[in-house]
């Protein structure tokens, strides 16, 4: 499990070494993560300790959102200002995100199927 | 009575200022709120993260506990959001024959969506006059949290806004997502999953999970690649729109 841990620490380590090294405003972990893939790919997949770790961490995943979430606090007068754009801009353009994905893939699908 | 109680106020203004108040307190509402959860038959509105986000900063407020304050404790579960993305390469491994085999849909129909929902967010947002730092903050509202958070930092937004954006698309998501593509006439499987991932990420995902295996692993596989997609996308996107 530690050696595991390590694994992904270092992911993480070298994607933002890259980040920072490159300016381009793209999440450490993200590169971390297409590291890692790209790694398991190439392995052919993770090894036991790596995928109880990954498995056990993505599990808790729910929690670890709550502290940046309780950040809410610190944010309640630009989220009462702003009602109105939000109530609008969430609910439109997830509908529209949902709408776009699904149409496209459903017609290469069925294209692909026929 | 009243002479106990500066001792008393002594041991809280120590505790404020160490780690292991605001670390148990995160724990303990989170066991509170998966008991809820669980007990109210993981309904839509009992996410267990959104009762433990409400309870803990209800929690704030009631006791004048700076989020800062609480933060010395919280950050070392904080912390574990950066290997935990990097872990979604485990299950991103898993469906990658399903992503080789379907690659070029796949990745032309997210990012469309990806790009779309994004955009439109953004830009109903601007059209109310919203503040920039708004703006970019909900850009990356249909991304799992642990990415969302990084790329609104990247670029300037506020990573604690995100978090909240994500949480009501997610919830706004998972209670829409069968009616609206129903009522787009998408029904294949694994285009709703993916559809479903897209544009609200993990919570609309497990929604789909319920529902059908092939949507629930579709679900999954789009909320990586979207956090790709999106990491890469909404910097060029942030730049065209002037911001």
């Amino acid at each position: 499990m530690v050696r595991a841990l390590a694994i992904l620490l270092i992911c993480q380590l070298v994607g933002t070494v890259v980040q920072e090294g490159t300016g381009l405003p793209i999440p450490g972990p993200v590169f971390g993560l297409l590291l890692l893939l790209a790694w398991l790919v190439w392995r052919g997949g993770p090894a036991a300790p790596l995928r109880g770790t990954s498995e056990g961490l993505l599990r808790y995943l729910g929690l670890l959102f709550v502290p940046a979430g309780v950040g809410v606090v610190t944010e309640f007068q630009i989220l009462r200002d702003n009602a109105l754009a939000l109530i609008i801009a969430i609910p439109v353009s997830t509908v529209l995100g949902l709408v776009v994905t699904g149409v496209l893939m459903n017609f290469f699908l069925r294209r692909a199927d026929a | 009575m009243l002479e106990h109680l500066p001792p008393l106020f002594h041991v809280w203004a120590y505790l404020q200022t160490q780690p292991l108040l605001g670390l148990t307190a995160t724990l303990c509402v989170w066991e509170l709120a998966v008991w809820v959860d669980a007990r109210a038959g993981h309904s839509a509105v009992t996410n267990p993260t959104v009762l433990a986000i409400v309870i803990l900063a209800t929690l704030l407020v009631v006791t004048h506990t700076s989020y800062a304050a609480y933060f010395t404790g919280a950050v070392y579960i904080h912390f574990l959001l950066g290997p935990a993305t990097v872990a979604l390469a485990v299950p991103m491994f898993d469906h990658w024959q399903a992503i080789r085999r379907n690659f070029l849909p796949i990745i032309v129909s997210l990012t469309a969506g990806s790009v779309v929902a994004a955009g439109s967010a953004m830009l109903i947002a601007m059209a109310f006059g919203a503040p920039r730092v708004l703006v970019i903050s909900l850009g990356p509202k249909s991304v799992t949290t642990a990415i969302a958070m990084g790329v609104s930092q990247a670029l300037g937004g506020q990573p604690a806004l995100t978090a909240v954006f994500v949480l009501l698309t997610g919830m706004f998501g998972t209670v829409v997502c069968t009616g609206a593509l129903r009522a787009a006439r998408v029904h294949d499987w694994r285009a709703q999953g993916l559809a479903a991932g897209t544009a609200a990420h993990g919570l609309a995902t497990a929604r789909m999970l319920g529902l059908n295996q092939a949507a629930g692993a579709f679900g999954g596989l789009a909320i990586g690649l979207n956090g790709m997609v999106t990491s890469i996308a909404l910097p060029l996107l942030v730049a065209l729109m002037g911001l």
